[in-house]
């Protein structure tokens, strides 16, 4: 049965001096273009010269407008957010010239030569990055210092060490990130056209950061702002990491249109899902299904045990937020033995009312977390995976901090339905992980497309065949055996 | 040199290329003919290691194109059909680019850059920037960046489309002598003339597959079958008599007002019986030459097959 391998995205890359010289040679004549295009240096000027120029001038009158009626306190904290703003203006720049970089030669005919070089895949795309990067985010340096200077003279403000490294390494993560992700858009579209259209997938989560930015510099937030730049350095990786892995020339190569198949999408995910594909394109009967729906659990293990950390994380930061935002005593005192006792009655008329609510609530979850994985690779469906162990983590906090024993908390209230619905979950989640991470790291012998729509297949599988039968007896166990066993544990 | 063993390459469910074979041998020029879309672009990029076969196997100088993509490509020259050059540099910083991809020194692109630009006529472009360049002349520097790095293997695809007479006599002769240097090429090109004055060997590709190939004149056998001969007499033909005069000894195929046209296996032979043959019937011979039979007609054979099995 092919399957895909689930392969750490993040495994060590190794680039030699001879890589690196010859990225460097791609990137000198890059650069050379770049600064010989009008069309880019014009605006690239006017943002690092003018523009600095007038937000100086901006933040000047803002400070003697509100020095006016005694609040400095404004404009001192607005001027950093400028300084980013003045960064940020020419470093947007290179989101242009990244977009254009591999498609724009496509379409002007200069790549196949290039791709006919003994250049290796790494070391174009290391130099496309570096030339797309560099001119902007000096322009950017350049831009801030102008700021910083006219800020100088004229009000004789300087910022802080701090302030200045932070809106530097904003400036330069953000760049990357920017550069990042449009190379891989340039690397996977066929016009460039297409390739501005996509842009917005960067442009909208850019704006958006930069509000949050913008939020964190005006109420002086830096512990906030290092765990940010730490969050975009990380997302900087991840997508330099995904592009390398994404670029191949083949692709560049081999498509001449950005079309929607969705008929080869319906088939290729029907094959999978079917089963046919792993039998000679013949329907298999159930129980061959079945166990090629088993012979995937060993492909999940990768993923499984990514989950199976971030679930000990979630339970042990529970834990910690239970000790940090202690309960009252009054409420602390519900999850005493009598009071659970007292409640359970009433809690066995809800839940007996409740499995089919149980096992819906579940697959909700389990289909959200899907959904929220496909466009953040992975990281909102692992945090929809850990937000219930996080709650679990807390509640057995605070019964330990009332006297109670947490071991016989989570064994009574957990642990029946935990046996089928825990191993569920995992399954659905893992398969979800492995074919979100696809798009990250897919086999080096089959094209995005096509292990995208593999590994989403065999989510399904998963968790048709073994996820929702798990949790439809998880849920029957919760509503009617986990109360019998909470009642026998706590009521003596 | 150059080695294909049923190549072949499928995109999602097109076929473009199948059961490939091709076999170059150092100091050979094969040209690849076939009509647009037959699938010599991706036989090209196969063998550039730029598209991966789906089926086959093919080595260039040696190496695998899959396995050792980044030889082939050292070994190789290639020139795309549109140069794809980049228009802001000047021509010869346009050549010290490439050549440092080959990792060769400065000194020796300039080098061997000033002799290519004199030889092909551009010796004082060298320092204008290629948005300033003709159509022929970017097309020349496109092969000068194939040449560039002495490779042992040039893929060639259209070298003289844009050119005038004069410039595209001139990259012919170059392209000859690349051969006898004991370089193993493949010229892809519409021009038939072309191909039939340079090429060693011809393969002509249709939909995708080698339909027919060996030395122009083995095509010309292969697909026009035997040599076609006319002879001229000096009077009014009655068709039927000579025919029957001719029987037996060759194929008459026509019979115009004084000329007959026929087919004999053994012309050396035949030809002295035939002329007796009508000498005997009071015919003067005016003329008995071999009908020219182009390369044009065989490969318009192919093509005319294909438009009528469409």
């Amino acid at each position: 049965m092919a399957q895909l391998t689930f392969k750490p995205f993040l495994k060590p890359l190794r680039l030699g001096r001879d890589d690196w010289r010859m990225a460097a040679v791609v990137a000198r004549r890059e650069i050379k273009d770049s600064f010989r295009d009008w069309r880019i240096m014009t605006p690239i000027i006017l943002l690092t010269v003018f523009f600095p120029a007038l937000m100086n001038f901006a933040a000047g009158r803002m400070m003697s407008f509100v020095s006016n009626y005694g609040a400095q306190i404004i404009a001192t904290q607005l001027i950093p957010f400028l300084l980013l703003v003045v960064g940020f203006f020419p470093m947007s720049f290179s989101l242009i010239i990244a977009l254009e970089t591999f498609v724009g030669e496509k379409e002007r005919k200069s790549l196949e030569p290039l791709l006919a070089t003994p250049l290796t895949d790494y070391q174009l795309y290391l130099g496309k990055m570096i030339a797309v990067l560099v001119p902007p985010l000096l322009a950017a340096y350049l831009g801030m210092a102008v700021y910083l200077t006219g800020l100088y003279v004229n009000l004789g403000w300087t910022p802080s060490l701090q302030l200045l490294g932070q809106t530097l390494l904003l400036t330069t993560v953000q760049g990357v990130i920017m550069v990042a992700a449009a190379v891989v858009i340039s690397s996977q579209t066929t016009s460039v056209r297409a390739a501005n259209l996509l842009a917005s997938f960067i442009i909208v989560p850019m704006a958006l950061l930069i509000q949050g930015e913008a939020a964190a510099l005006f109420w002086g937030n830096h512990v906030g702002l290092w765990w940010l730049i730490l969050a975009l350095a990380i997302t900087a990786v991840v997508l330099i990491r995904m592009g390398l892995h994404l670029f191949k020339r083949e692709e560049l190569m081999g498509r001449d249109l950005d079309e929607v198949r969705l008929g080869w999408i319906l088939a290729e995910f029907w094959a999978v899902l079917s089963g046919r594909r792993e039998n000679n394109g013949r329907y298999p009967n159930p129980f061959r299904w079945y166990r090629q729906t088993l012979a995937l659990i060993p492909q999940l293990r990768h993923p499984a045990a990514t989950l199976t950390l971030a679930l000990l994380g979630a339970l042990g930061m529970g834990v910690v937020l239970a000790f940090i935002y202690r309960l009252p005593p009054e409420m602390l005192a519900q999850f005493t033995g009598e009071s659970i006792s007292a409640n359970l009655d009433q809690l066995q008329i809800v839940a007996r009312g409740l499995p089919l609510a149980i096992f819906f609530q579940n697959v909700r979850v389990l289909l959200l977390l899907a959904l929220l994985g496909t466009f953040t690779f992975g990281v909102l469906g692992i945090l929809v995976f850990m937000l219930p162990w996080v709650i679990v983590g807390f509640a057995a906090g605070q019964i330990f901090l009332a006297g109670e024993s947490p071991l016989l908390f989570l064994a009574a209230t957990i642990l029946p339905h935990a046996i089928f619905e825990l191993p569920a979950i995992l399954l659905a989640a893992a398969a979800a992980l492995r074919w979100h991470l696809t798009v990250i790291a897919p086999p080096p012998d089959r094209t995005l497309s096509e292990a995208f729509m593999a590994t989403s297949a065999e989510f399904a599988r998963v968790f048709l065949g073994l996820s929702l039968p798990l949790l439809l007896l998880a849920a029957f166990v919760e509503a009617y055996v986990t109360p019998q066993v909470l009642r026998a544990a706590y009521s003596g | 040199m150059i080695v294909a063993e049923n190549l072949g390459k499928k995109f999602d469910n097109f076929t473009a290329v199948h059961d490939l074979d091709l076999h170059v041998q150092a100091g050979e020029l094969l040209a690849l003919l076939g009509p647009n879309g037959a699938g010599k672009t991706t036989t090209v990029r196969m063998l550039s290691s730029i598209l991966r076969p789906t089926t086959g196997r093919a080595a260039v100088n040696g190496y695998d194109v899959v396995r050792e993509a980044a030889q082939v490509r050292r070994s190789i020259g290639m020139l795309t059909e549109q140069p794809g050059l980049y228009l802001r540099m000047t021509g010869i910083e346009y050549l010290l680019f490439y050549g440092r991809l080959y990792g060769m020194s400065d000194a020796a692109i300039q080098e061997r850059g000033f002799a290519l630009f004199n030889r092909f006529g551009m010796a004082d472009a060298h320092d204008r920037r290629l948005g300033q360049y003709s159509k022929g002349m970017r097309q020349k520097v496109g092969l000068i960046r194939a040449m560039l790095h002495k490779p042992s293997v040039l893929l060639l695809d259209e070298p003289t489309s844009a050119m005038d007479p004069h410039s595209a006599k001139l990259v012919r002769d170059t392209i000859k002598e690349m051969r006898d240097d004991q370089r193993a090429i493949i010229l892809c090109t519409h021009n038939l003339a072309e191909a039939e004055s340079l090429a060693d060997r011809i393969a002509i590709i249709k939909k995708g597959a080698i339909v027919a190939k060996g030395t122009p004149t083995e095509l010309k056998q292969q697909l026009l079958g035997l040599p076609q001969l006319e002879v001229r007499v000096d009077q009014h033909l009655n068709g039927q008599l000579q025919e029957l005069a001719l029987e037996n000894l060759v194929t008459v195929e026509a019979i115009g007002d004084n000329t007959i046209r026929y087919r004999t296996p053994n012309p050396q032979q035949t030809n002295p019986l035939v002329v007796r043959r009508l000498g005997d019937l009071g015919l003067g011979i005016i003329s008995l030459q071999e009908v020219s039979q182009s390369l044009e007609d065989v490969y318009l054979r192919v093509v005319a097959e294909e438009t009528t099995e469409n």
